[in-house]
């Protein structure tokens, strides 16, 4: 696929001189969005289901951040579709009295076997182009067209590329065994990628988006293996004992895990290649489910070295370790928030299990999920503005999606079989 | 057990062996009988009397060595349906755990010195000691407890002397369920250190 930006086509793009929408802003606003249907240019009749697919991806992935609301097309006083989508073409009043803050167009033009995008954001207040976009590839890379203009619709209104770049790795049940499977961001395209015909659990990213750490009992003990997704090659960690709970670096190949070939378990920081680099928690009981802060200096991981287990945060420079949560007496799951300030964690109480909030500073916690199942796994999306967690609500365990606020509640994607453990990659484009 | 299969079979050959022996020994007496030319009618009808009798006896011998046989056999499958059975309970018998514990009850406790015993009259059998959770928990922590569990059972058995070689710990956290109900009843039961023989 080749993207040009036109800055020629587009002279008026400017630099975004606003203050961004705060995505962990619980009262958060919507921002209202009109997206007329796209523009057939170049003359032709055909293309008009590539224009509607790609308005449809579009409208889903927008609706889909949490932060922006599309307005019902039948409120639209102006087609684009007919009077055009450039600057010059649309009368912004035409789109302020209708609500809308933001207007996206887009033009479709087909070209033998391949497609042109031309999409643009504009300001509808102050009437100004913010983004524009040219988009070329084939009639199947619409999807991912259609998601790079996301990212920059996103990075103008919250100065994160957000979430249309990455993908989800979680675990189903398949034929009584587990296996890993990837899907995209909105849980389209699932995709198994493990057929060992075993337990295997606590799929990882690495930072570039190359890499799965994930458990398996394929060997009949819980081992830990690295893969790399495209090469199908990599290594495995096998122990005596558990060899579990990975959780990578950030921006590097290495690796937190919990182990316990010495006889008790505790968290000890790896290579990429499964070497022990050195042991990083030293607390007798169990040590487990180590997870790195974003600028990696920091784990926070789960100890009941005080009785019950309770997160627990290890400064890695300074060697100092406190515990950060104190209320109730079942807390696991650890999630550091992208933006380093908040972990969202996995609370039970009165066997009732949910999903809690708390900062970095120990302020709160929040309960985000309850009376609907059991709520698992929480992730964070890369941008810190979606949460996608399991629950057992309708019945079987399947893999929810929130806000970062807990609001929101929705499935993210239906399948045969059970899925549990889902995790978040980074946005890589290249994925 | 086989050098005792071995020996008793030698001695029902012996037996055997002794049995037709003294059939033999009788033989030359009726070759010596017929000593006229015409064979004496009286004569050969106690001889065919003495070969009668003596088959008799030998039929009952026979059967004799056979209910000895049987009895014996059936002796040694008691002896071996006990083993079994006791191997059977050794495997069967799951120790149980508090939610969230590693303890063990004075029932576990009970449990496991029974099982200690059983491996001290095996000793060449190796164990692997499963640690099990309910699902009222996390995955990953519960695979964390559930070693905590059979490390818990399998250091009980060490220190009753129980040789550590003989001894391996795996979790299976909340993945191997016994029973699937949302009971307590169903999720005590499934807070387990279960026993395999290797």
């Amino acid at each position: 696929m080749i993207v040009l930006l036109i800055g020629g086509v587009f002279p008026r793009i400017v630099s975004a001189q606003h203050a961004y929408i705060n995505i962990s802003d619980p009262f958060l606003r919507k921002s209202p969005v009109a997206v007329p249907d796209f523009k057939l240019l170049g003359g032709q009749d055909a293309g008009g289901d590539l224009a509607r697919e790609a308005r449809t991806v579009l409208v889903n992935a927008l609706e889909f951040t949490g932060y922006i609301k599309v307005l019902e097309k039948a409120s639209y006083i102006e087609q684009p579709a007919v009077t055009g989508i450039s600057r010059a073409e649309v009368n912004f009043k035409n789109w302020t009295v209708v609500g809308a803050e933001l207007l996206v167009t887009g033009g479709v033009v087909i070209s033998g076997d391949g497609v042109q995008l031309k999409l643009r954001l504009f300001d509808t207040f102050t009437e100004r182009l913010l983004v524009g976009k040219v988009y070329s590839g084939q009639t199947d890379d619409i999807r991912r067209m259609v998601h790079r203009f996301c990212s920059e619709i996103s990075f103008h209104l919250t100065g994160k590329r957000g979430v249309f770049a990455s993908r989800l790795a979680f675990v189903s049940t398949v034929k009584k065994n587990k296996e890993i499977f990837v899907c995209d961001f909105d849980g389209y395209r699932p995709k198994q990628v493990t057929r060992l015909n075993s337990i295997t659990l606590s799929p990882s990213w690495s930072s570039d988006g190359q890499y799965l750490a994930y458990t398996s009992y394929v060997k009949g003990n819980p081992d830990l293996y690295i893969k790399n997704l495209k090469q199908k090659q990599g290594t495995s960690v096998r122990f005596k004992g558990v060899n579990i709970t990975p959780d990578w670096v950030p921006g590097q190949f290495a690796l937190a895990a919990t182990l316990s070939y010495s006889g008790d378990q505790e968290i000890y920081l790896l290579t990429g290649k499964g070497k022990i680099i050195k042991r990083l928690t030293k607390s007798w009981g169990i040590d487990v489910s180590p997870e790195f802060s974003p600028d990696g200096k920091k784990i926070a991981f789960v100890s009941k070295r005080a009785g019950t287990p309770q997160i627990f945060i290890k400064d890695l420079e300074t060697e100092t370790v406190r515990r950060l949560t104190f209320q109730g007496r079942y807390n696991t799951s650890p999630a550091w928030s992208p933006d380093g300030d908040k972990i969202v964690y996995v609370g039970v109480v009165k066997g009732e299990i949910n999903i809690y909030i708390i900062g970095i500073d120990g302020t709160g916690p929040v309960q985000l999920t309850r009376n609907a199942g059991d709520n698992e796994d929480p992730s964070w999306s890369p941008d810190g503005s979606l949460i996608t967690f399991t629950s057992t609500r309708e019945g079987v365990s399947r893999i929810f999606l929130m806000t970062a606020t807990g609001g929101e509640q929705r499935r993210l994607l239906l399948m045969a079989g059970a899925q549990t453990g889902s995790e978040w990659s980074q946005g890589n484009e290249n994925n | 057990m086989k050098k005792r299969l071995l020996m008793n079979l030698t001695v029902a050959l012996m037996v055997l062996g002794l049995v037709f022996t003294v059939s033999c020994a009788k033989k030359p007496v009726m070759s010596e009988a017929p000593t006229g030319v015409v064979v004496d009618q009286s004569a050969a009808d106690a001889a065919a009397a003495e070969a009668e009798a003596l088959a008799k006896q030998r039929a009952m011998e026979e059967a004799q060595l056979k209910a000895d046989a049987l009895k014996e056999a059936q002796l040694k499958d008691a002896e071996f349906a006990k083993k079994a059975a006791a191997e059977r309970r050794f495997q069967s018998q799951d120790i149980h755990f508090d939610y969230d514990s590693s303890e063990l009850s004075p029932m576990s406790k009970t449990l496991l010195k029974e099982k200690a015993l059983w491996l001290e009259e095996n000793t060449n059998v190796l164990v692997s000691i499963e640690g099990h959770c309910d699902d009222r928990g996390t995955t990953e922590y519960n695979l964390a407890l559930g070693e905590r569990r059979a490390i818990s059972a399998k250091q009980f058995l060490v220190n009753l002397g129980i040789s550590e070689s003989r001894l391996v710990t795996i979790s299976y956290g909340e993945e191997r369920p016994l029973a699937l109900e949302a009971t307590e009843a169903a999720w005590a039961k499934n807070r387990r250190a279960h026993f395999v023989v290797k």
